[in-house]
């Protein structure tokens, strides 16, 4: 999945200068590499600052419990490096019991959520990490989730206990004494914003340390919305996780399903018909189109203008009666399949598309007359949560956040997948890195999808729509009343799951929210051993405190709304 | 005075009580379906005749809930602050002369005991916000002095021009100078009125005192039922008597041809209310700071130079 075939100077350099022991080839073709745990700070350090290409992103940190296989745990640093349009993958190898990792928080600052997310899914301790506590589960909970010895049901744990007294003491924990907290000075003042609060639009909880209304710092508190959907995926057939991926972010539909199946048809090869990769992108970019305008209502209300919401979501309402009458779902189609798509396109939804595509353009006009083109929105949104190229860098920011700081890095044109070098768009970019920047791009972004959508429906290619390839595709559902053995291939493909090759593949997608991967390590079974789904309003998040530090309290929403988040997006 | 007139003055007084209520609550009922309206949806159409009786229900529901004071609040302020806020707007009506021969009082002071109610309406907000303890409270009581205090003095400037004009401080004899209404001589100081009215009565953009989206709901965040009812009406009251001071200082109150004085009267002050609607649907909040320097560096010196034009003018005008 990348330009350059394979960086085999940098690959001899860590060799000799690292010790680092090259892996094979993974399915994804990134380079993967065996780091020695105690060397690892400065190789990171050196891949950051002084190889060839730089690696200025960390894009993903997390690991795999090898229990069930080689035994120890493995973890993983996905590195991207924007300048060269090149990944590397390193692995460092950790014991099973106490495992220790150095931290990584001084080269990456956005290792610091995932390195927290080691410990509490994995009981990873991460050396030097200045708070290392537990970030999606709750502090009292026993045992680390993601490890294969914690049980994947609830059924299959002990009833849960939890007595008064204890109840007491956890309640009591969230309690600040005379509202404040050690190390808080009298002009400072400490504001609990959330978990439940109309301006964080889902459960997150964001500890505010004012002075007067200028913000200090803020802590966000996450894990609210946790549902452990990488933990649900080890129990789950390839096929039958699909619905899942529809809720991660869960206002851009199939535009998670599409990196899951992208990623399994890379493990297993398969190709995709033209037919079924051109529904493919119409129906992302309709779904990139329905996440932005729910965003265009969110935003809008945030900073206290009461008619957009109810304009963007009335046009996303005729939007979902076209994805209803192509897929039968709305928010959630579970539609694309592993190798194509479940159904081809129905009677009557070209007319159905057109007439939505044709009732839009107005309707952006009207959403920038009232918010970009809007003096009092303009000045309120301008120079807040203002965020350098670098700083997005170093955070992991993508997506429009990351093109509103001027940098045009958008997967569909850098990595194009799914046959999307065949279209024509532009990507929108802005320069300030300001809120408003943010809302302009996204607003462009709109048109952009359409166009997108346009070119789909006009040149809609005919064929099939699945992948013919039996191995992997399931069997059509007619064609099994029509013959015994399509019906026992169906039986079993679809009861006890179909059976992937092993390996590791990782696919990233530009979702409406940023890079949004899905890393696939299979062990030959039905199951995946192990998924992990890297979502990009997670980093997001993260940088909201050095987005709205010395801001006025009245800024913060706004700047947490121009973010673009989801918070199941956000806690999987 | 004998016991005939003071009964007439009571009953007077209960009559132009009860259809304030009214006019409040159909207020609420109007401002949901214009907003619904402006909005592409429907708004409130289920109770009674077109949902005519929305605000019956809703007054039902709010007075039927439990009278609960928080236990970390100042329980006396925090029972008495909401009772401040329709109360001061209430009694301004007294002063407000519907038509020429129809008010309660004509108070030789009236307009500065309309500015004076005006200025104690914000113990209301500030002491509930105080006495409920809690940070967004708090946080919203803060603003709500500091926006009142901020807007509070333009608004008394650019009065001033008006009485200038009219060489009076009753609103009778205000209105009864307005052959040519005052919105012609005085165009900015009407602006600078009505901005600072929608300022005072903490309506959108200037809602700041209970942005829900990062105070939750600001002063009355913990208020509910009954004592949250009394700040809802008191907000509509507020909207009602900046319309109809508007009018009555700017717009020549009952003047106007063919219809009778009252229709003229109120016409005028419904044009004014469904404009308060319709910025509500179209703006965004300003930001607090944005606000402060809106009304210091913006409003204030606008209304001295309206102030000063109107006086240089005026001065002219009288010699020659």
């Amino acid at each position: 999945m990348s330009d350059i075939d394979s960086p085999f100077a940098l690959t001899a350099q860590l060799q000799t200068r690292f010790s680092a022991v090259p892996g094979e080839l993974p399915r994804d073709k990134i380079n993967t590499l065996l780091i020695p745990v105690e060397r690892l700070t400065e190789t990171l350090a050196f891949l950051k600052h002084e190889a060839e290409p730089r690696f200025e992103m960390l894009f993903d940190l997390s690991a795999i419990d090898e229990t069930e296989r080689s035994g120890g745990l493995t973890v993983f640093y996905h590195l991207l490096s924007l300048s060269g349009n090149v990944d590397l993958r390193l692995r460092v190898n950790l014991s099973a019991e106490a495992p220790v990792l150095p931290s990584v928080c001084t080269i990456w600052s956005s290792a610091n959520w995932y390195e927290r997310e080691l410990y509490d899914m994995f009981g990873i301790h991460v050396e030097g990490h200045p708070d290392l506590r537990r970030i999606l589960m709750p502090e009292y909970w026993e045992g680390h989730p993601l490890r294969k010895t914690h049980p994947n049901r609830a059924t299959d744990m002990p009833p849960y206990q939890l007595p008064e007294a204890r109840y007491r003491s956890i309640m009591e924990s969230y309690r600040a004494e005379d509202y404040r907290e050690p190390g808080v000075s009298d002009e400072e003042m400490i504001l609990n914003i959330g978990p439940t609060h109309p301006g964080t639009h889902g459960l997150l909880r964001l500890v505010v340390r004012l002075a007067g209304e200028e913000i200090r710092d803020v802590r966000p508190d996450i894990g609210f919305h946790h549902r452990g959907a990488e933990k649900m995926a080890e129990r789950h057939t390839y096929h039958s996780y699909i619905p899942y991926t529809d809720r991660i972010d869960y206002l851009a539909g199939v535009q998670n399903e599409l990196p899951y199946v992208l990623a399994v048809e890379q493990l297993a090869g398969i190709t995709v018909p033209e037919r079924a990769q051109v529904i493919r992108v119409m129906l992302c970019e309709l779904c990139r189109v329905a996440s932005h305008l729910v965003w265009v209502s969110s935003y809008a209300h945030d900073t206290g203008a009461l008619a957009p919401p109810f304009y963007a979501f009335r046009d996303r309402e005729y939007l979902f009666d076209v994805m209803e009458l192509i897929t039968g779902g709305r928010m959630h189609p579970a539609f694309f399949r592993i190798g194509g798509v479940a159904l081809d396109l129905p009677e009557g939804w070209y007319e159905a598309l057109q007439s939505f595509l044709k009732r839009m353009p107005a309707a952006i006009d009207e959403y920038q007359a009232l918010l970009t083109n809007n003096p009092v929105l303009r000045s309120r949104t301008r120079d807040i949560g203002v965020l350098s190229t670098a700083d997005a860098i170093d955070w992991g920011v993508s997506g429009p956040n990351l093109r509103a700081c001027g940098l045009a890095w958008d997967l569909r044109k850098r990595r194009p997948y799914s046959g999307y070098e065949h279209y024509d768009f532009e990507i929108p970019t802005a320069t300030a890195g300001d809120a408003l920047a943010r809302t302009e791009v996204r607003l462009e972004e709109i048109r952009q999808s359409l166009r997108i959508v346009e070119q789909a429906m006009q040149n809609m290619p005919p064929g099939p729509i699945l992948s013919v390839e039996a191995r992997y595709a399931l069997p059509r559902k007619e064609a099994t009343l029509q013959d015994i053995e399509t019906l026992i291939h169906h039986f079993i493909a679809v009861n006890r799951g179909m059976r992937f090759p092993a390996g590791e593949s990782l696919f990233v997608t530009e979702a409406p929210k940023g890079m949004n991967g899905y890393f696939v390590v299979s062990d030959g079974s039905e199951k995946p051993y192990r998924l992990r789904i890297r979502t990009p309003s997670f980093p997001h998040i993260q940088a909201l405190a050095l987005l709205a530090r010395g801001h006025l309290l009245g800024d913060l929403i706004p700047i947490l709304g121009s973010i673009d988040y989801v918070l199941a997006d956000v806690d999987r | 005075m004998s016991f005939a007139q003071w009964l007439f003055a009571l009953a007077n007084l209960g009559l132009v009580l009860l259809v304030l209520l009214l006019i409040g609550a159909f207020m609420i009922y109007g401002e949901r379906r214009i907003l619904a309206l402006l909005q592409d949806r429907l708004g409130p159409n289920r109770a009674g005749p077109f949902g005519l009786l929305q605000p019956v229900a809703d007054i039902l529901k709010l007075v039927s809930k439990e009278f609960f004071v928080p236990p970390f609040a100042d329980r006396t302020v925090y029972t008495i602050a909401p009772i401040i806020v329709p109360l001061t707007a209430l009694l301004s009506f007294a002063v407000v002369p519907v038509s020429d021969n129809w008010w309660l009082a004509d108070l030789n002071i009236a307009l500065l005991y309309v500015l004076a109610l005006s200025s104690l309406r914000v113990y209301g907000t500030m002491l509930s916000g105080w006495s409920s303890n809690s940070k967004y409270s708090l946080l919203g009581c803060l603003r709500t002095t500091a926006q009142m205090i901020s807007y509070e003095l333009p608004m008394g400037l650019a009065l001033v021009g008006v009485v200038m004009l009219s060489g009076s401080f009753s609103l009778v004899e205000i209105v009864a100078a307005q052959e040519l209404p005052f919105i012609v001589l005085q165009p900015l100081g009407f602006i600078i009125f009505l901005v600072c009215g929608i300022a005072e009565t903490n309506r959108l953009p200037f809602d700041l005192p209970e942005a829900e989206n990062e105070l939750v709901a600001g002063y009355n965040t913990e208020y509910g039922g009954i004592q949250f009812a009394f700040f809802y009406l008191g907000e509509y009251l507020g909207v009602l008597l900046i319309a109809a001071l508007a009018t009555v200082l700017f717009l020549g109150g009952w003047h106007g041809p063919w219809l009778p004085g009252v229709v003229w009267f109120a016409l005028k002050t419904l044009a004014l209310i469904f404009l308060f609607f319709w910025l509500r649907t179209s703006l965004p909040r300003l930001r607090y700071d944005q606000l402060m320097d809106f009304g210091w560096k913006l409003m204030l010196p606008a209304a001295l130079i309206n102030l000063l034009m109107t006086a240089v003018l005026g001065l002219f005008w009288m010699e020659g």
